[in-house]
């Protein structure tokens, strides 16, 4: 009965998105407010049936009710109640089901928080979104539904996929989704505004906070993501190239560029036609994204949740949105013409070649991404293209960027100089040439790598502080209180990336890696640690069974930590898995792997040792929090409150 | 007593895995005693793919033709040939699937240029815009529009 509220919820959630795509619309056309301002409540009460309708799924998977067939698919009574919940978004009906609903979210906040906007650009932004909505409703209840029934219902589920029994499947993909779905925003406005036929600075005040979100959203799901592979799949990689991982972080650059993009817009009113092109392209390959990943077209370590057929139809979902969207571009463009004038040396040239770098780093990934692909279909040769490719054609922008970054972010509006924009970042490369030096010192006899990418880093670093500095002017540090949080937000995002940079270097040129079998009780060296097998123990879990493996770190004599890697069996799949076993340090993880036991009686052991590993994460963490101060500056908040303002004062005039 | 322990549990143990029979990643008995020639393996065992898994290179792999594929990659570095001639190799084996670096060669070429071409051309674009932008004129007509006119005095009246 449950599901059927859940499924009676979508569809009526449906019949509202159809309707607030054309009525508000037809209202912005004709100037008729009653029709515009419907978009309103339709958008809210979007929101409470998809609400309801993720509820009963939830619902349906908490209480292990088998006879929906996708909680019988992908759950088991055994399984803890956290997975039941989470595994609620592991499957392919579900993951949509949540798509759609975060949709719906955000359609349902720029009703809430889009007040001051003109009417018909609401409308019209409401209008755009629903039709997004729209388009995934129908793709859900026509080819995924997830609340169909099974006419003789088993006792117990198939349970899910027990890589994806674990804390990070239930962040991981919720803050994916806020970020790739985020980007409809940025998409609704662009196409607002080229059927409004005008885009200026206030536009660009509206669309930038959305845009900021969608990406701090995405900076935290690709973070966690990277996170949990690291220390589930147990080679304790970050980052592998892999088509998934590449869609999510194709987005990711584009939002970023879309991000400084409109800062041009808002102070400048340059860059317009470039910037509305960036929104309409970073949805695209937000939806780029979900076909890659719902389609299983291209192998990857994430299929599990595709199905061909389907991604048909998220490919005809993109080339209609996408295209209808570059149409409606192609003929309005030409309207928009920039007003600010400026010298190529400048903040706002600066900020074009961070868009030029990110922008053409975004289309290297989609073309290594898609060439096997394309190989295959143009000329049926079937090809891989994996990190040694991407690692030696993507690194040389990053680089680029990580030079000219502080000097493009110090730099003044209109007009700049060189040389002066380097004069208050002397101490920054004095800092950054110390830590080279020392890495160079510590690494002495290994890769350039680690020196250079730490000075990348160190660079980034130092030339946020120095900018924040610099900003104070004369006034002295009691000052830096009082800057424009998007000053601080800037600062931060800047430094984090620099930090990512640093650790990234460094763990790739300084582990420490041993594979060898361990006897019991017999201690061996891993770089200045001693390590010792003391037992391995079968332990029961809820639904696997396990060999872990208990060894003990000690330096110098002095214990450092007692790990417990295991092997484990679940036992309804039948799939083994294999679990590390970390010790988290500031300056290096130690990082333990049990493998097979030997014929002699010993067990295969990997032990590696991570330096600056946290750093990695600790820097996208930061990338975002930069994000989330930004998002909290004045002429955001001023434009939100002004409009609290005039509701609370009412039909009192102002002064 | 451990020893019984331990015993039960690897026979439960090999019980429970007998039909995936996961072996771990490269494992101690695959690695040359030779530590340039092992360092040399490892690198090669990453840049090439696991022709049965989803997307994993060899040395990560715990498919069982990975771990053949790593220890033949070993024996034809000990016989002495050259890192291109192991990839070779294997490649005509398995066919270029295997290889995680493309090569460069035929249209693959558009592959390896597509990037510093599209950084170039991008660059080209970018400076042409800049240079025009610092020639443009202000705008002269900077006059609100009639819609606008009203919107600015229904922002100076409260609403």
């Amino acid at each position: 009965m449950i599901a059927e509220f859940g499924h009676l919820a979508l569809i009526l959630a449906f019949m509202l998105s159809l309707f607030q795509m054309t009525v508000p619309m037809v209202g912005a056309a004709k100037g008729w407010h009653g029709w515009m301002d419907s978009a309103r409540p339709a958008a809210l009460a979007q929101l409470m049936l998809m609400l309801i309708s993720f509820g009963a799924l939830t619902v349906a998977f908490v209480t292990s009710d088998f006879s929906v067939k996708l909680v019988h698919d992908n759950s088991h009574t055994s399984k803890p109640l956290i997975y039941k919940i989470s595994g609620v978004w592991g499957n392919h009906e579900g993951s949509l089901l949540l798509w759609v609903l975060i949709l719906a979210l955000f359609g349902a906040a720029a009703a809430v928080f889009g007040n001051n906007l003109p009417p018909t650009l609401r409308a019209r932004v409401l209008a755009v979104q629903a039709s997004v909505t729209a388009a995934f409703y129908g793709f859900i209840i026509f080819t995924s539904n997830p609340f169909w029934r099974m006419g003789n219902p088993p006792f117990d589920g198939r349970d899910l996929n027990p890589l994806l029994q674990d804390p990070g499947l239930a962040f991981h993909p919720p803050f994916l989704y806020l970020g790739y779905v985020g980007l409809s925003m940025a998409f609704s406005f662009a196409v607002a505004a080229l059927i409004e036929g005008r885009v200026d600075a206030a536009w660009a005040r509206w669309v930038r906070p959305w845009t900021l979100a969608a990406w701090v959203f995405l900076t935290i799901g690709i973070a966690l993501g990277s996170w949990w592979a690291y220390y589930e799949l147990g080679w304790g990689g970050f980052w592998f190239w892999d088509p998934v991982e590449n869609a999510s972080f194709m987005p990711w650059l584009l939002a970023a560029a879309l991000l400084h993009s409109a800062i041009v817009v808002e102070k400048r009113e340059a860059l317009k036609s470039w910037t509305i092109l960036l929104a309409i392209m970073a949805f695209g390959f937000s939806l780029i994204g979900t076909f890659i990943v719902r389609s299983g077209l291209i192998t990857s370590v994430h299929s599990f949740a595709n199905d061909p057929e389907r991604g048909i139809v998220i490919l005809a979902i993109l080339v209609f949105f996408v295209g209808g969207a570059l149409t409606l571009y192609a003929v309005r463009a030409p309207v928009m013409t920039a007003k600010g004038v400026f010298a190529p040396v400048s903040r706002e040239g600066a900020l074009v070649l961070n868009n030029v770098l990110l922008a053409v780093s975004a289309f290297v990934v989609f073309v290594g991404t898609m060439w096997p692909l394309i190989a295959e279909m143009v000329w049926g040769r079937i090809l891989s293209v994996g990190p040694p490719f991407f690692n030696q054609a993507f690194t040389p922008f990053m680089v680029v960027l990580a030079l000219v970054l502080p000097l493009g972010s110090i730099m003044p509006w209109k007009r700049g100089s060189l040389g002066r924009s380097l004069r208050p970042l002397r101490g920054a490369l004095v800092l950054t040439a110390a830590v080279m030096a020392l890495v160079f010192a510590v690494s002495t006899g290994r890769s350039a790598l680690a020196v250079i990418g730490a000075g990348l880093g160190a660079w980034l670093v130092f030339g946020a502080i120095a900018e924040l500095v610099h900003r104070t002017g004369n006034s002295g540090l009691s000052r830096l209180t009082r800057l424009p949080r998007a000053d601080w937000g800037k600062a931060v995002s800047h430094a984090g990336l620099g930090i990512t940079f640093i650790a990234i270097a460094l763990i790739t040129a300084w582990q420490v890696e041993d594979i060898r079998v361990a006897q019991i009780d017999e201690p061996y060296p891993l770089g200045p640690y001693e390590i010792v097998l003391r037992s391995v123990d079968r332990v029961d879990g809820p639904n696997y069974i396990s060999a872990m493996g208990t060894l003990e770190v000690t330096r110098d004599g002095r214990p450092v930590a007692t790990l417990t890697p295991e092997k484990r069996v679940y036992t309804v799949q039948n799939m083994p898995t294999t679990e590390a076993s970390i010790d988290y340090g500031f300056f290096r993880d130690v990082y333990l792997v049990l493998g097979d036991q030997q014929p002699d009686g010993g067990w295969a052991v990997r032990g590696y040792i991570r330096p600056f590993a946290n750093w990695i994460w600790g820097g996208s963490i930061l990338m975002a929090l930069g994000g989330l101060i930004s998002l909290t500056d004045r002429r955001y908040r001023v434009a939100a409150g002004a409009a609290r303002d005039a509701r609370a004062r009412g039909a009192v005039p102002a002064e | 007593m451990r020893r019984a322990v331990l015993h039960a549990l690897a026979l439960a143990l090999a019980l429970a895995l007998s039909p995936a029979a996961p072996v771990m990643a490269v494992q101690p008995d695959e690695v040359l005693e030779d530590a340039g020639l092992e360092s040399r393996a490892r690198a090669l065992s990453q840049k090439l793919r696991c022709p049965v898994c989803a997307g994993e290179n060899i040395d990560e792999s715990n498919a069982p033709i990975s771990r053949d594929l790593r220890i033949y990659v070993r024996e034809r570095l000990v016989a002495g040939d050259s890192d291109t001639e192991v990839l070779d190799n294997v490649a005509d084996r398995f066919g270029e699937y295997v290889l995680f670096e493309p090569r460069a060669e035929g249209i693959n070429w558009l592959l390896w240029l597509s990037a510093p071409l599209m950084g170039m051309i991008a660059m080209i674009v970018a400076w042409r815009f800049l240079v025009g932008r610092a020639q443009a004129r202000p705008e002269e007509d900077a006059r609100l529009s009639e819609a606008e006119r009203r919107r600015l005095d229904e922002i100076m009246r409260g609403n």
